[in-house]
């Protein structure tokens, strides 16, 4: 969270900011660029590789296991860590000069399939069989399978131990339902302790929209379904125990993500993913608390998908080289390798029985991928979603119905083109 | 741009173009010299400056995805496409952009004279005669200019938190603070409620009913909300150093003498300051205003490190949304729109400041002595 906010300063003038980025980056060839022409050169190549990495450990074991793979193919790989992602990848495409390989997060895969920066690689892995298929769906765009899924989170319960024994509730407690969520995060609001904290926006309300078996857009993302009642409910549901006290957001609690208000205890419950372990380890190292499936709505479980694939781009000369580095980075063995380096969810569904014996307190998170949801995989839908988000941010006094309608009004006019 | 005319206007001095032969070898010598002398500004200006304007603009008006050359041949001329959704057609993007002019609207005029002023107090404070120790209040004030607006930007997270020094320092006399970077009232909202106008709860029908250009009349009346506020009074106190050195300046060019004629002539402080200093600082308030309203609509820095245009999107600004709507949209030609019409937006008020702040007396003797020229040579060639 808080490498959000240490990205680098742009002192840059408004009228420049789009013109000098684009005059920083122009240097990859003359003003005539060809256009998306696959082109791989045969034999060894040099690929280059951007991440944005979530820490040493992390940076090491992709860096290791690239070397491994140069050294035994001859090619050379160069990692470079990404400190903004987002903006490092759009220099490469304008420049016509993109990093070979790169993360690409599902939440903005729509969008680059749909400029035509990515190149669409599903079909020449050597092994897609056995991704899980959310996450393959995820990274489809107009029916065409683009990257191997990297690996994957979902949200999991997560409940302080000494809280839930000092509220005098028991093993047998566990929420299994909204009902009993609500009673038990009524239990353990206590003094400066609310019940459950939660960061805002529908990375987190969105798995109560799944639990009531409703989602923001149609299956095939061509209509927005945010006013019908299965949304409406949800949302609902959860304003009813904001304003109740028994549910928090993060900001009303002065924290900044629903980890830290867990953390420093001004919640005894927080619906986070399982990058939750690591800020556990660094900032709260004594903190006891276990982690539970998310409690299933009235139409079943649900809980949200967050991944990354391994992109690769359009303008890439060496395409198939860097097809093969995925296919080694992604084989189940490595998938494992990046597991107990820096705690990730291995894509494969060959990889799960080996992950759950490895991490058995993990094993909520694990059964996430059955029923989990990815991100709304429709292009042109950032600001629509961000729009919402601004709009959800205090949700105990919003008033739901209007904001889903005119998020249907605002996504139905960029879902229409 | 100067630095080109001045090098080939001067070999037009008197005596240049009017000598013979010998003389126009010399000052075609002196020409090309003065070419290759500017040479060097002029390419790194049409490199890094003219050339990212131009394809700025162009980008402005095309289709680009961002990816490869925006000159390359499969990116098409749209018109005005990317400027409509902004300005006319009704939607996300309008309302976004309305929002962000708003929130700078009222940055603007929160900041700009706030800052002159404090430049100018702090000016004087430090230019007294008698003062001890004036460098080390210099020093002190000019500071938080040289720190890095990053830097300063992660500090004041920290001070303005819900449990940070500010609100512990407000608790001390009874007041309890709100969590600021997320709080999004806005502070007209506020007033109004505390006197009575309104209720925050059910604002007027009147005021929600009626939209102007995509916002309701209540939300353009919101004034800047908590959180863009805690920003407001940060950059106030980052960038009066720089403004109070500019004031600095222009007072130490005062002479005393003037200061002590005024004193004679019966002038008491307040009326030296009044009709000596001020008028003595015209040139310097209207650059520090000018500098400083071209700086407040670009602000960019902070909402990037601080605040995301969160909460409620109450900090958004046009800079700040030109770099969304580029990187994280992919909407080029649109974020390059946004920057033309700010840079619009800019020019034509430092235009209308410069034009209202003139010196009044010095245009009223340039104006009389124009009518006094054509009046004499309609004379002439009446006569």
């Amino acid at each position: 969270m808080s490498r959000k906010h240490l990205r680098k300063s742009h002192g840059l003038g408004v009228g420049l900011v789009t013109a000098l980025a684009l005059s920083a980056c122009g240097g990859g060839g003359g003003f005539e660029e060809g256009g998306g022409e696959q082109s791989s050169t045969d034999g060894a190549a040099k690929l280059t590789m951007l991440i944005a990495s979530s820490g040493d450990a992390e940076t090491a074991a992709v860096e290791e296991a690239t070397k491994a793979w140069a050294d035994e193919t001859g090619n050379t790989v160069t990692v470079t860590v990404a400190a903004d992602m987002t903006q490092e990848l759009a220099q490469g495409f304008a420049g016509g000069n993109p990093p070979d390989l790169f993360y690409m997060d599902a939440a903005r895969f729509a969008d680059n399939a749909k400029n035509g920066n990515l190149y669409a690689y599903g079909d020449k892995l050597a092994d897609s069989t056995d991704f899980y298929g959310s996450l393959v769906d995820t990274f489809t765009y107009e029916d065409e399978f683009y990257c191997a899924p990297k690996d994957f989170s979902t949200l999991g319960l997560q409940i302080n131990n000494d809280a839930w024994k000092k509220a005098g509730l028991t093993d047998a407690d566990l929420p299994t339902t909204w009902e009993e969520l609500t009673a038990v995060s009524e239990q353990l609001t206590s003094g400066d302790q609310v019940g459950l904290g939660l960061s805002t926006g529908i990375d987190r309300l969105g798995a109560f929209v799944v639990q009531d078996g409703g989602w923001w857009v149609s299956d095939d993302a061509s209509e927005a379904t945010g006013a019908t009642p299965e949304v409406e409910d949800a949302l609902t549901y959860v304003q009813d125990n904001v304003d109740n006290g028994n549910f928090a957001f993060a900001s009303q609690l002065d924290s900044g993500w629903g980890g830290e208000a867990f953390g420093t205890g001004k919640a005894a419950m927080t619906i986070e993913g399982n990058w939750i372990k690591g800020a556990v380890t660094n900032d709260y190292p004594d903190l006891d608390y276990t982690v539970a499936e998310l409690p299933a709505g009235p139409t079943g479980p649900g809980t949200l998908l967050f991944t990354q694939c391994w992109g690769i781009a359009a303008d890439s000369d060496a395409q198939a080289q860097s097809v093969e580095l995925v296919d080694y980075l992604t084989t189940v063995d490595q998938q494992m390798a990046f597991a107990d380096a820096f705690g990730v969810m291995p894509s494969r569904e060959s990889a799960k029985d080996q992950y759950a014996q490895a991490y058995p307190e993990d094993a909520p998170f694990i059964a996430g991928a059955e029923y989990g949801r990815g991100p709304i995989g429709a292009a042109g839908m950032e600001q629509v979603i961000a729009d919402l988000n601004s709009k959800l941010e205090d949700l105990g006094g919003a008033d739901i119905p209007g904001v889903l309608e005119e998020y249907d009004s605002n996504a139905g006019s960029v879902l229409g083109q | 741009m100067t630095g080109e005319g001045r090098v080939t206007g001067s070999p037009r001095r008197p005596g240049g173009s009017g000598g013979a032969g010998g003389s126009g070898s010399s000052l075609q010598r002196q020409t090309r010299a003065g070419w290759l002398f500017v040479t060097p500004m002029i390419v790194i200006l049409s490199l890094f400056l003219i050339l990212p304007i131009g394809m700025a603009l162009w980008v402005s008006v095309s289709d680009w995805t961002g990816r490869g050359s925006p000159f390359s041949s499969d990116v098409g001329f749209v018109g005005a496409d990317n400027y409509t959704p902004l300005l006319v057609e009704e939607g996300l993007s309008r309302q976004d952009f309305m929002i962000s002019m708003r929130n700078t609207f009222y940055y603007v005029l929160g900041v700009v004279p706030l800052q002159t002023v404090l430049a100018l107090t702090l000016a004087v404070i430090v230019n007294q005669r008698f003062l001890k120790g004036r460098t080390f209040f210099r020093t002190a004030f000019y500071f938080p200019s040289v720190v890095s607006s990053v830097a300063i930007s992660l500090v004041f997270l920290f001070l303005f938190t819900g449990t940070g020094a500010i609100n512990q320092t407000l608790g001390l006399v009874g007041i309890d603070g709100p969590v600021w970077f997320s709080d999004a009232r806005g502070l007209l909202h506020l007033a109004g409620d505390g006197l009575g106008l309104w209720s925050l709860d059910s604002p007027p029908d009147a005021l929600t009913g009626t939209d102007v250009a995509g916002l309701s009349l209540w939300e353009w009346l919101a004034g800047p909300s908590v959180a863009m506020s805690a920003i407001m009074l940060q950059v106030v106190w980052t960038t009066a150093g720089t403004f109070m050195l500019m004031f600095i300046a222009a007072l130490q060019n005062l002479s005393a003498d003037v200061e002590e004629a005024a004193m004679v002539d019966g002038a008491n402080r307040w009326g030296v300051f009044r009709y000596v200093v001020i008028p003595h600082l015209r040139p310097a308030i209207l650059l520090v205003l000018t500098l400083g309203i071209i700086g407040t609509w670009q602000v960019f820095d902070q909402m990037y490190v601080m605040t995301q245009g969160g909460p409620a999107k109450t900090t958004l600004t046009p800079a700040y949304l030109s770099y969304q709507a580029a990187f994280n949209q992919q909407q080029w030609g649109q974020g390059a729109a946004i920057a033309f019409i700010l840079f619009v937006l800019i020019f034509a008020l430092t235009s209308i400041q410069r034009y209202v702040l003139r010196d009044k007396d010095e245009s009223a003797i340039r104006k009389a002595a124009k009518r006094q020229r054509v009046a004499m040579s309609n004379e002439r060639t009446g006569s």
